[in-house]
């Protein structure tokens, strides 16, 4: 044990990056599967038992698929886009604790990338996300692709704000930019849902704005956009986009759990009188549960609820949720100044 | 303005508590939640398969009389009937031996300009033409959905296997068929594969 601690780093990257890649098929399965029982349909089941298979034979598909790479595509652009798209979502999960393991009576935190800035950090590189959608648009050369690009855009600017001001509140909370100081002191204060409730309500709905997950889907809007940025692409670069979608959810997801549901904390644990090694593990599979339902919870949000028209869009961003998140702030203050 | 411009504004009729979005996403939230444990209504199509109502309209057959003829007589008047013009008689003469003054030579239906709305049927004063429960038809020509008369009659022996009442009818015992199997929708289950040709 005392030999592998000089590399628990790197085993800490191992197994997030597989957990991290593992979650994409677990997803679009679950997707799947959801949103057809949600719609009284049974999903796929004819791969694999109960079709549990499918996810190998839909990235099968996307292998074997011809990569087409359309003539009138800035081409360097275009192959740039879809690869663009999985980072953002990848260097944020760095920052991420997953909880603190006792390994010969020393507490070790579960996290790759220990950052005094963490939050700041986060949301620097979770914007990049936004340039992978533009420039996949502005290459492709479409209409239809500028079209979801230029929202895009325009999305991401109008929920950066909120988004930031809403975790505001929780930093003059806590006092630490640190996400492993966020996650400790929401453990002993309880969690940030409960100090917080505006902020948290704020972070989610802008952290499915980020995501560009539906009821915020303007960027591919099916109905009016063929299929928005990723109109032109095809196979496996199509297979990109789609996979930084789901990182993008799970970081998203991860986010929420350490900002406001308490990180790896298990509500009355430490009163059951358990051993604090066993807590450690406990909590650990607490925090993927926390982000399991997450996950679900986007799915679905997905399947329930329209896409919001483009100006419904707008005015929700600066006319409700930049002021409210505003008010939360000045609020929050206010009672600590008291 | 015009008589009828409505305004459809988001304030109208609703309370603040459904501007919030808040309430009214967590109630859609709940019915799609309750649909994730309800009974799936989808049949798994080739394992499963839909139990037919007794009348239902599906492709045609020509019934044979006892002796094992088509029982049509020739008298076009279901092709006259038929809105979708896709019945093609051509009469013959059935000479001395037959006993029979008229039947059709050829007999044709287009199954794929046929509509499937049964006047035919309501038309045939000889009850020679019928439709049946099987609807899964495929081939690989267009050419190879005009039915001919041989073919018709190969639906007939197909159909009274599965449903050996219906022979009766021909023998004026409809009446007392009326609670017979034949009307039953248990009976009427799964018209599989029909290899009439
Ligand atoms: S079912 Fe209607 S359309 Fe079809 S052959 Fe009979 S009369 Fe014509
Ligand atoms: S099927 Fe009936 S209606 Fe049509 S020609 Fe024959 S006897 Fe006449």
């Amino acid at each position: 044990m005392e030999a592998l601690m000089p590399f628990l780093p790197y085993i800490f990257i191992l197994v997030l990056l597989v957990l991290y890649l593992s979650v994409v098929p677990i997803m679009i399965q679950v997707e799947r599967k959801v949103s057809a029982w949600v719609q009284y349909r049974i999903g796929p089941n004819r791969v694999g038992p109960r079709g549990l298979l499918q996810p190998i034979a839909d990235a099968l598909k996307f292998l074997a698929k011809e990569d087409v790479i359309p003539n009138h595509v800035n081409k360097w652009l275009y192959i740039f886009a879809p690869t663009l798209m999985v980072f953002p979502a990848f260097f944020v999960f760095g920052v991420i604790p997953f909880g603190a393991i006792m390994i010969n009576g020393q507490e070790i935190l579960i996290q790759v990338g220990k950052t005094n800035i963490g939050i700041l950090y986060v949301l620097a590189v979770s914007s990049l996300g936004v340039y992978a959608i533009t420039f996949g648009s502005w290459a492709s050369n479409n209409k239809y692709s500028l079209i979801g690009g230029l929202r895009s855009a325009a999305q991401m600017m109008s929920y950066e704000l909120p988004m930031g001001l809403s975790i505001l509140g929780m930093i003059m909370v806590v006092g630490s930019l640190r996400l492993e100081d966020i996650v400790r002191f929401q453990i002993e204060n309880g969690w940030g849902i409960l100090l917080q409730p505006v902020g948290a309500l704020l972070f989610i709905v802008t952290a499915f704005a980020e995501t560009n997950r539906l009821p915020f889907d303007l960027t591919e809007a099916e109905a009016e956009l063929v299929g928005g940025y990723h109109t032109e692409y095809s196979s496996m670069k199509f297979a990109m986009f789609f996979l930084g979608e789901y990182c993008n959810m799970f970081t998203a997801s991860a986010m929420i759990t350490c900002l406001f549901l308490g990180g790896w904390h298990v509500p009355f644990i430490g009163s059951m009188g358990l051993d604090p090694a066993i807590v450690g593990y406990i909590q650990v599979v607490a925090m993927l549960m926390k982000l399991g339902f997450l996950m679900f919870f986007f799915v679905w949000v997905r399947w329930s609820l329209p896409r919001f028209r483009y100006d419904q869009l707008m005015n929700l961003g600066w006319k409700k949720l930049i002021p409210l998140a505003l008010a939360n702030v000045i609020i929050t203050a206010i009672v600590m100044a008291m | 303005m015009a008589v009828n411009v409505k305004n459809v504004s988001m304030a109208r009729g609703k309370s603040w508590v459904d501007l919030t979005y808040i309430i009214p996403v967590m109630k859609g939230l709940a019915i799609t939640l309750r649909h994730l444990f309800k009974r799936k209504l989808v049949l798994q199509y080739p394992e499963e398969k839909k139990v037919l109502p007794p009348n239902y309209r599906g492709l045609h057959m020509l019934t044979r009389d006892e002796k094992g003829r088509e029982k049509c007589v020739a008298c076009e008047m279901c092709s006259t009937a038929c809105p979708a013009d896709c019945i093609r008689i051509v009469a013959g003469d059935g000479g001395w031996e037959d006993s029979r003054e008229k039947h059709p030579i050829v007999f044709e239906i287009d199954e794929l300009r046929c509509i499937y709305c049964g006047m035919c049927v309501e038309a045939c004063p000889e009850d020679a033409i019928d439709m049946t429960d099987m609807h899964n038809l495929a081939d690989y020509t267009r050419q190879d959905f005009i039915y001919d008369k041989e073919r018709l009659l190969g639906v007939y022996d197909e159909y009274i296997k599965r449903h050996p009442d219906r022979a009766k009818r021909r023998d004026g015992q409809f009446k007392a068929m009326k609670n017979s199997s034949y009307f039953t929708v248990n009976d009427v289950h799964h018209s599989d594969q029909h290899s009439s040709h």
